[in-house]
């Protein structure tokens, strides 16, 4: 018979796991960090990992010094990163409280892995950071806080871990918590918690610590649990990419013609007026459909089927969008590149550039700088090596309806494909129109 | 009228079609991989909510071992009578009879390495581009790192260092010729939420995930199905439980979990509960720590 234990969020009540919201978080840190080992905690403490999961964790050879099991290795999920001891990839984790349901992605930390971290933050509510208490704030911990700015994270946690191995001074954690202060104003980070905290002796991760008794915040679960991330910004924003046209051409659904896709921001209702992009055409929408039914309207997040009252040539690649805020219309943009191929990024050729459900023919006009991701000092460049941040112009061979990534994330960032091997070689956050 | 709140099921919900479409958009041929487990069975209900009214842009496609459960191919020749949508089988005894493969011998034979090869013929001959499946990241930990576009080059082989970035909602589909993208809708779900969607849409599953009486018999610590394919001698006693399937592959290296959770709540609880994680019950992971890892780079679901 299936062995009944007791998971901490047993206390759920029955019901209340359809009203629970999903928070997605991502760390930043390297190993030396204890990355591994604080996300290890999260789930160990949390007892999100399963009996047969914890069978193989002590079945491998990797033990702390004291000989209590190396949690890091739940995370390191390829062969390649167990044999040497690093994360490469993205990881993602999943765990759940009585509170909430967390989407965790386990990032690497070391340079040469920008662009993963990059990817992970794209995906991400909310960064935690993790600082050595022994070294204080060090270049990496400037790298990934300008990568957090850079992606506009709302949210930061900067964990102070290792507090053990200080002795859980708290002139340790107040004077890296002013060192990091001064970097949070510098690059504009608005929301910044600091948690002292021990991953290895599991301090104020799950549970409060009795040792870090001058601490009088949250635990790190319990910060993470109460963060609020439904942030009612661009409610006027309405924005929908269409992906797909239904129409079933039947007999009975002879003239069916149905708008499919996902709303990126803000809602739509029934009757309101909007316009289609690039085109500028304008309609009213005659009806919201999702979940086999017809709704009065629709938000944020939601898979719809939208109609209208006039019959357009619209498909794939379309914009829908409120016709009293229109985004940008453009076929030149000043955008920061966060560039990441091996091969290095080349200004005589033609890129392809993916934005929502448009895909199009792209060039790089021009490069406006580099920046230095361990001083944020602006350099001179003209290329972008793997893993290279910067700002450039790029020009579009159709127009694209964008908003700006600082002011809608997901109509203002965009992908670079290279056509020769169709990898995705960058990132483009959108920051300002440059055409006229 | 919506006026609730968004859960996180509406969540996984709304990705999970997001993607489905996605494909539909981004590909020429594709395909649905259908096994007649409950994670295909709930793409098969977001594919529906995708897109209808209309007809899936995709057939179904089930690679069949020959050693499925026989529940299994009733529900899915049922449900293929109601959804109206195209199926197509591949089998593996096709692969064995031409010679392709050859069929383990032995007491712990089974067929499951053997559908890969099948599936990449499959997959060859129709020239499908894209394969959608059930996979999901909680499963097993190279899933975890694993894309929801995730390109197999011509040999079906998949590169766990060069995965492409994957970045907001933003899913690159573009591929050489030859090579296919498989992907995965619910990458994002646990095991939890797959029920407590299934709970929640009211959708039907094969008899075998509930508990039930059936004669089974004990191999290397798990319950097995007695049936013909599992090559039995004097040394297995079939005896009778109550059992249920918490993962339907074929009866080869599908274990059995002694259970009496015949409703579909007294299993979300049970598994609420359950510090034995799914893949626990399966043979096939059991190889070695990295046995899922190296299957999938060998072309596998």
């Amino acid at each position: 018979m299936i062995k009944c234990l007791k998971p901490q969020w047993k206390t759920a009540r029955r019901g209340d796991i359809f009203n629970m919201d999903l928070l997605k978080f991502f760390t930043a840190g390297s190993v030396d960090d204890g990355k591994s080992t604080l996300i290890g905690r999260l789930l160990y403490d949390t007892e999100s990992i399963l009996a047969d999961q914890l069978e193989a964790l002590q079945q491998s050879n990797r033990k702390n010094d004291d000989g209590t099991i190396d949690l890091a290795i739940l995370t390191d999920g390829l062969k390649a990163e167990r044999e040497q001891g690093i994360t490469i990839d993205v990881a993602y984790k999943y765990f759940q409280t009585a509170k909430r349901k967390f989407i965790i992605a386990d990032t690497p930390g070391h340079i040469q892995y920008t662009r993963n971290m990059v990817t992970g933050a794209s995906n991400s509510d909310l960064a935690i950071i993790l600082v050595d208490a022994r070294n204080g704030v060090v270049e990496q911990t400037i790298r990934h806080s300008f990568l957090v700015s850079l992606l506009e994270l709302k949210h930061v946690v900067v964990c102070i871990n290792k507090m053990d191995m200080v002795g859980y001074s708290e002139d340790v954690f107040n004077s890296i918590r002013q060192a990091y202060s001064g970097i949070a104003d510098k690059l504009r980070l608005k929301e910044v918690t600091y948690i002292p905290v021990s991953a290895l002796k599991g301090d104020n991760i799950v549970n409060k610590s009795e040792r870090i008794s001058w601490y009088h915040g949250k635990s790190l679960l319990n910060h993470l649990e109460s963060t609020e991330v439904n942030e009612a910004v661009m409610s006027h924003q309405a924005r929908m990419p269409v992906q797909w046209v239904i129409r079933p051409q039947t007999e009975e659904l002879h003239d069916y013609r149905g708008y499919a896709g996902r709303i990126l921001s803000g809602s739509f209702h029934l009757n309101d007026k909007i316009t289609v992009l690039p085109s500028g055409i304008r309609s009213e929408i005659s009806k919201i459909e999702s979940n086999f039914t017809e709704q009065e309207d629709a938000k944020s997040g939601m898979s719809v089927i939208l109609h209208l009252k006039d019959n357009i040539d619209i498909g794939r690649g379309d914009l829908l969008v409120n016709s009293s805020h229109e985004p940008l219309v453009s076929q030149e943009i000043e955008a920061d590149l966060c560039w990441m191929d091996t091969r290095p990024l080349d200004t005589s050729i033609m890129y392809l550039i993916q934005h929502n459900s448009k895909v199009t023919k792209c060039k790089i006009r021009e490069i406006l700088h580099s920046v230095n991701i361990n001083t944020l000092e602006k350099i001179e460049s003209d290329s972008f090596q793997l893993n290279d941040i910067g700002r450039i112009v790029i020009k579009t061979a159709e127009p694209l309806a964008f908003d700006l990534y600082q002011e809608n994330k997901l109509n203002g960032g965009a992908i670079l494909i290279d056509p020769r091997t169709n990898l995705t070689v960058g990132a483009l956050m959108f920051r300002a129109n440059a055409g006229y | 009228m919506n006026t609730q709140d968004t859960t996180y099921l509406d969540q996984l919900e709304a990705e999970a079609i997001y993607i489905l479409r996605e494909v539909a958009g981004q590909f020429e041929k594709p395909a649905l991989l259908f096994s007649g487990g409950k994670d295909s069975i709930t793409l098969v209900r977001l594919a529906e909510k995708a897109f209808r009214p209309g007809k899936f842009p995709f057939p179904l496609v089930h690679i069949d071992t020959g050693h499925n459960f026989p529940e299994t191919i009733s529900y899915r020749d049922e449900m293929m009578a109601r959804i109206g949508e195209k199926l197509m089988v591949g089998y593996v005894q096709d692969s064995i009879d031409q010679g392709k493969v050859i069929e383990q011998t032995g007491k712990n034979a089974s067929r499951n390495a053997l559908q890969t090869v099948t599936l990449l013929d499959t997959i060859a001959e129709n020239k499908f581009d894209a394969c959608i499946g059930g996979a999901r990241r909680d499963e097993e930990k190279a899933r975890a790192k694993e894309r929801i576009f995730s390109v197999r080059d011509e040999f079906g082989q998949w590169e766990p260092k060069r995965q492409r970035p994957e970045l907001w909602n933003i899913y690159n589909g573009k591929i050489h010729k030859g090579e296919n993208v498989r992907v995965f809708p619910i990458s994002n779900w646990t095991e939890l939420d797959v029920w407590n969607y299934i709970r929640r849409e009211n959708i039907d599953l094969p008899s075998i995930y509930f508990a039930h009486e059936r004669e089974v018999i004990s191999r290397n610590g798990q319950l097995m199905a007695a049936a013909e394919c599992l090559n039995m001698d004097h040394e297995d006693h079939v005896v009778r439980r109550n059992v249920r399937f918490r993962t339907v592959g074929d009866m080869t290296c599908t274990a059995a979990v002694e259970s009496d959770a015949d409703q579909i709540d007294d299993i979300i609880e049970e598994i609420r509960f359950s510090k034995i994680s799914e893949r626990g019950a399966r043979m096939d992971d059991k190889v070695s720590e990295a046995a899922m890892e190296d299957r999938k780079k060998g072309g596998y679901f």
